[in-house]
């Protein structure tokens, strides 16, 4: 029974030098198995007395299971140890691009129309659309501007032979929505439209945005407070706004409103932005809606030229030139 | 409309300076769009007289000229060709600085002693003159400043005038707005009667009243043609950016900017028998004092004699019987020509002068005699002559008429959202020149003056209030209203939606212009004949499109011209049907794809785009609407398109689109590296989805069973498809194709398709039998349809 430590000692020696799972095995079957060396110090109890026979049984069992401990642990670490291994052969690398397609992108007027129907969206105005092919009426007479108006030499119309024309604004889905429809009306109308007209700062069709409000007592205070409102929220600042008077056939008082900025030498200077004001009574009258009885206010931006204050571009032709490495940059 | 600021401010004066004034008159609404001094920044220049001019001994080019100061006499060299003895020039002493810092000094020049310059116009910045030296008149005092004698520290402010504000294109017009917006009272000059000299006379006559409710007329004899108009007056027309022609020609643009009265003066020995304002005779043919000779219509208004039209009323004169150097005796002419009647007339021969812009916005109606009288008194001062009486011919009738209007105060201060006190109110109208008729309580009835064209109803009254109060001064508030929500249907996708996932499948969004070229518009599209533009901006802009195609072709040329080879183009917009019913705007999303499935990557080699990739982006989209199986793809022929692989797209059998391979035909004549793949739905069938009904989930095992079955090449899936939904019986959840195959083991003329059906009962388990059946049927369908066996 002496040697049973020793042969505990050169087991677990053993276990420790053991290079792989199968060298563990064979270690296991030489001390463990049916055949193995501890098992076979089983064997030699029934030369024992039936009183030393339990004690020594215990320490034969207490020998086998400190040897089937240590091919244990070893197995544990050997099988970390290949998985580790495993592991760090199918390491990828993670900086190389992903599969599959790239997103394409909006083109910045329409990023710039959504945002500002978006910003109306939130305070109850819906989206109204109309034909870009319409006709004199609706374009003009219906908006205060009769043939025979100064105004009409401003808007550079493109003519058909049967006398219809390209919408020079978004106006006429204003009448044709007052048409429809009986206040209150809050309807914003962004669309395509054409002047005939092309050069640096002029293209021959472009984008607006027009928004109307009809309803009862509505102000000049409530016109110069949504749009302050919208400015502010469009280009995310606290921006410096004044109000000039102007003159647009269909609205009166007409108003041209001017964003501050400061100029190169530290002097304030004045951008126009918008045209806006209280709708013109004879337009109300003329698609049957009572001026006495409403009042109400609208205002018209030119989307190309807040794209271009928005995202810095600085020349017109751009957007509809369609340069992939152009439309890219908006996403 | 560009005026000296000096000018004005004889004729009103408020203690506000120039930036001030701009800025005020700016946020009035007469916007000015620029301020330039009226000359040079230069000191040490005045007015020299030449005593004496030498050709310079060692210069063929130069003078060697003695000037006088008025104290000394001075030995200038000078260049200019017009240097001589007896004029008065820019003389710029020793010590001078003109404009960019350049100082004068003591020079030699071949030998000569120069002290000082002879300066032109240009040198100055007082005009664009190099020609030669300012000559400046004989009278122009010798030693003063020139800056003094000139007034040149003045600016000239340039005012936008909106349509409306005809009456402040004058001096006059504009002081009584500057005088309103300080309440400050005007100092015009005074202008008095001119009394008849002689009683000379001439027949005027007017055949056509509303077109010319009044003119007036005057005959002045023996004037002198041939002096120059005063230098004070070029000045003052020249910052109004008119040139000097004659003192007669001067007089008339003089006393338009000063009053606003657009005036004519004819050589009366020129004129036969009598003058008329009539309108023109068809045809009737005019030689204009520019030059060009124009046929008249009926619409247009003339001012004619005995033997024709000599003028365009309200336009411009004719060149026969203008005035020049030989005149002697003129005929002055100031009317009211109707607004409406002259509105777009210049226009239509391609003119604008000073005149037809006034008399389309309106002139004063009454301001005819005093601008004849003002005209006559100048006439007089610089050329001499004798005045006959004023002739005038008025039709009433035809003269506007002040309006009446009524102001509510309920009305303009719920509008402005304001509480105006009434004198203030009062205050601003009347200074603006209206007369107030009567008030009470609620309202004041005011009349409009004869200078306004834009003060005839409430509104107008409320504007010019708030105008004057100032924009800026009113309050701003945020609008109240009811809190409706507005009806948005569920069935209907917003383009919001549909645009980004045209961007997720990779698609990047162009905008193209509506009007295309025709040619490549025919190529694209042989049904419709598209609607042209009268006015077209070019010949390749001159149509407007039937299909998004022609623009989105020509932005895959431009790119692809510019190395960009993978191009994946989306847009929306209108596309103009003429048709039976009319002409058809139709919302459609048009798309094309070009070069590489993906885009360059290390994920091995790629393959270019095929019809299944466009398909592929087509069914994503519609499957957006929430009912994808209502949407189908059959073979079509259309003129763009590759005959073997384009289809029409139907949604419930209607037809909504088409997509298909550009014809290579069109991709080589159009220059373009292709395949090329195109598609344009109408907008509605996108939009328009469902809204999800649910169905109850069974919870009974599905049953699948898979077939490969041989039919001719030419059977599209679509059928076999169509057999299976028919005969696979009521409980039929699921139909997948999961191979197609021809090629080595098959008939040539055939294929092998591997579909795999599934079905599933809501409420029991399905038995082998059933499915068996079921499975025979398809099968037997197909065999007797389609002539389709099972592949073993």
């Amino acid at each position: 029974m002496e040697n049973l430590s020793q042969l505990v000692n050169e087991g677990l020696e053993a276990v420790a030098a053991a290079q792989d799972e199968t060298a563990l095995d064979q270690i296991r079957v030489q001390y463990l198995g049916k055949k193995g060396v501890l098992t076979a110090q089983l064997k030699s109890l029934g030369q024992l007395s039936a009183e030393e026979r339990p004690a020594a049984g215990a320490k034969i069992n207490e020998a086998k299971q400190q040897v089937q401990e240590a091919i244990n642990t070893q197995r544990t670490i050997m099988a970390s140890e290949a998985l580790r291994a495993k592991l760090a052969s199918e390491s990828i690398d993670v900086s190389l691009p992903g599969r599959g397609q790239v997103n394409g992108g909006l083109h910045p007027v329409t990023m710039t129309m959504e945002r500002i129907e978006n910003f109306f969206a939130q305070i109850g105005f819906s989206v109204a659309k109309g034909p870009e092919i319409e006709d004199d009426y609706h374009n003009f007479e219906a908006l205060n501007i009769p043939s025979h108006h100064p105004a009409r030499s401003m808007h550079d119309t493109f003519f058909f032979g049967d006398g219809t024309l390209l919408r020079t604004h978004t106006s006429p889905v204003q009448v044709r929505t007052m048409e429809k429809q009986q206040p209150p009306i809050r309807v914003i109308c962004p669309g395509r439209v054409y002047r005939c007209d092309w050069d640096q700062t002029h293209s021959p069709m472009f984008h607006q945005v027009e928004g109307l409000l009809v309803d009862d007592n509505i102000s000049f205070a409530d016109l110069k407070g949504i749009l302050h409102n919208f400015l502010n929220v469009f280009f995310e600042q606290n921006l410096q706004v004044r109000y000039r008077p102007s003159y647009f056939p269909f609205t009166e008082p007409s108003i041209e409103v001017d964003i501050g900025y400061t100029g190169a030498n530290g002097e304030q200077k004045w951008m126009e932005i918008l045209g806006c004001g209280m709708v013109h009574p004879n337009v109300l009258t003329s698609s049957g809606v009572d001026p006495e009885k409403y009042t109400g206010f609208a205002f018209g931006f030119g989307v190309e030229r807040l794209a271009m204050l928005r995202y810095g571009v600085k020349d017109l032709r751009l957007f509809f030139e369609n340069d992939l490495r152009f439309l890219s940059q908006f996403g | 409309m560009k005026f000296s600021e000096k000018w004005l401010r004889e004729w009103v004066n408020p203690a506000i300076s120039s930036d001030e004034l701009v800025a005020q008159i700016t946020l009035a609404g007469l916007e000015v769009d620029d301020v330039e001094a009226a000359a040079g920044d230069f000191s040490g220049v005045v007015v020299g007289e030449v005593i004496n001019a030498e050709q310079h001994p060692n210069a063929d080019k130069l003078r060697i000229c003695s000037v006088s100061d008025g104290t000394a006499e001075y030995q200038v060299v000078c260049g200019a060709p017009n240097a001589r003895m007896g004029i008065k020039v820019a003389f710029a002493m020793v010590g001078a600085i003109l404009p960019g810092g350049f100082k004068i000094k003591k020079a030699k020049l071949r030998q000569a002693e120069s002290f000082g310059m002879l300066c032109s116009g240009q040198e100055l910045e007082i005009n664009e003159d190099h020609d030669g030296i300012m000559e400046l008149p004989a009278d122009a005092p010798v030693g003063t400043d020139l800056r003094t004698y000139m007034m040149l520290d003045d600016q000239i402010i340039d005012v936008d005038l909106t349509p409306n504000r005809g009456d402040c294109l004058s001096i006059a017009g504009l002081a009584r707005e500057v005088g309103v917006l300080n309440s400050t009272d005007l100092l015009p000059p005074s202008l008095s009667e001119v009394a008849p000299q002689i009683e000379d006379t001439f027949p005027v006559k007017v055949s056509a009243p509303a077109g010319c409710p009044r003119i007036t007329a005057r005959v002045v004899r023996d004037v002198d043609v041939t002096k120059p108009s005063p230098q004070w007056m070029q000045e003052r027309l020249r910052r109004s950016g008119i040139r000097s022609i004659d003192a007669v020609v001067d007089i008339t643009a003089y006393v338009m900017l000063e009053l606003g009265q657009p005036m004519h003066a004819y050589d009366l020995d020129k004129l036969n028998s009598f003058i008329n304002v009539r309108m023109a005779s068809q045809g009737e043919e005019l030689t204009l004092l520019n030059g060009q000779t124009v046929e008249l219509n009926e619409d247009i208004l003339v001012i004619a004699d005995s033997e024709g039209a000599i003028g365009m009323a309200g336009i411009m004169g004719g060149d026969s019987t203008g005035v020049s150097e030989q005149t002697r005796n003129v005929l002055l002419e100031a009317a009211f020509f109707d607004p409406i009647t002259i509105a777009g007339k210049a226009r239509s021969f391609g003119l604008h002068t000073d005149a037809s812009h006034r008399f389309e916005r309106g002139v004063d109606y009454v301001l005819q005699r005093q601008a004849m009288d003002r005209a006559t008194e100048l006439l007089q001062d610089i050329c001499g002559g004798e005045a006959g009486p004023v002739i005038e011919q008025v039709a009433d009738q035809h003269l506007p008429k002040a309006d009446e209007v009524v102001l509510r105060k309920q009305r303009l201060n719920s509008l402005l959202a304001f509480e105006f006190d009434d004198a203030q109110v009062e205050d601003i109208l009347t200074r603006l020149g209206l007369k107030l008729l009567k008030s009470d309580a609620q309202s004041w009835t005011f009349s409009s003056p004869s200078w306004r064209f834009d003060m005839a109803i409430e509104a107008d009254l409320i504007e010019e209030v708030a105008r004057v109060y100032g924009y800026n001064n009113l309050p701003s508030t945020n609008p109240v209203g009811s809190m409706d929500i507005p009806a948005k249907p569920e069935v209907q996708r917003p383009m919001s939606l549909l645009r980004r996932h045209m961007v997720s499948r990779g698609y990047q969004e162009a905008i193209t212009y509506s009007f295309v070229e025709p040619g490549l518009q025919r190529l694209l599209d042989d049904q419709n004949t598209p609607v042209e533009l009268a006015n077209p901006i070019s010949a390749d802009m001159s149509v407007m499109r039937t299909s998004i195609w022609p623009g989105l072709i020509k932005a895959l040329q431009y790119n692809q011209n510019r190395q960009q080879n993978r191009v994946r183009l989306f847009e929306t917009g209108q596309r103009f049907i003429p048709s039976v019913d009319g002409l058809q705007q139709e919302d459609v999303l048009a798309g094309l794809i070009s070069g590489s499935r993906s885009p360059e990557s290390w994920h091995g080699k790629d393959e270019s785009v095929d019809f299944f990739d466009m398909k592929g982006d087509l069914e994503s989209l519609f499957s957006l609407t929430g009912n994808r199986a209502a949407f189908s793809f059959s073979s079509a022929e259309h003129v763009a398109l590759h005959p073997g692989q384009s289809a029409a797209i139907y949604k419930q059998g209607q037809l909504v689109g088409y997509a298909g391979a550009l014809h290579p035909g069109l991709v080589k004549e159009l220059g373009l590296q292709g395949p090329v793949f195109l598609f344009e739905i109408s907008m509605a069938a996108i939009t328009e989805g469902l809204v999800p009904a649910f169905s109850v989930l069974s919870k009974h095992p599905e049953v699948r069973r898979d077939m490969a079955v041989l039919v001719a090449e030419s059977v599209p899936v679509s059928k076999l498809e169509a057999i299976i939904a028919e005969h696979a019986g009521d409980y039929l959840q699921q139909v997948g194709l999961f191979d197609v195959y021809a090629g080595a083991g098959i008939e040539p003329d055939q294929k092998s398709l591997a579909l795999g059906l599934t079905w599933q009962h809501p409420e029991r388990t399905l038995n082998d039998e059933e499915v068996n059946q079921w499975f025979e049927q398809v099968v037997n369908a197909m065999q007797t349809q389609l002539g389709a066996t099972l592949r073993s």
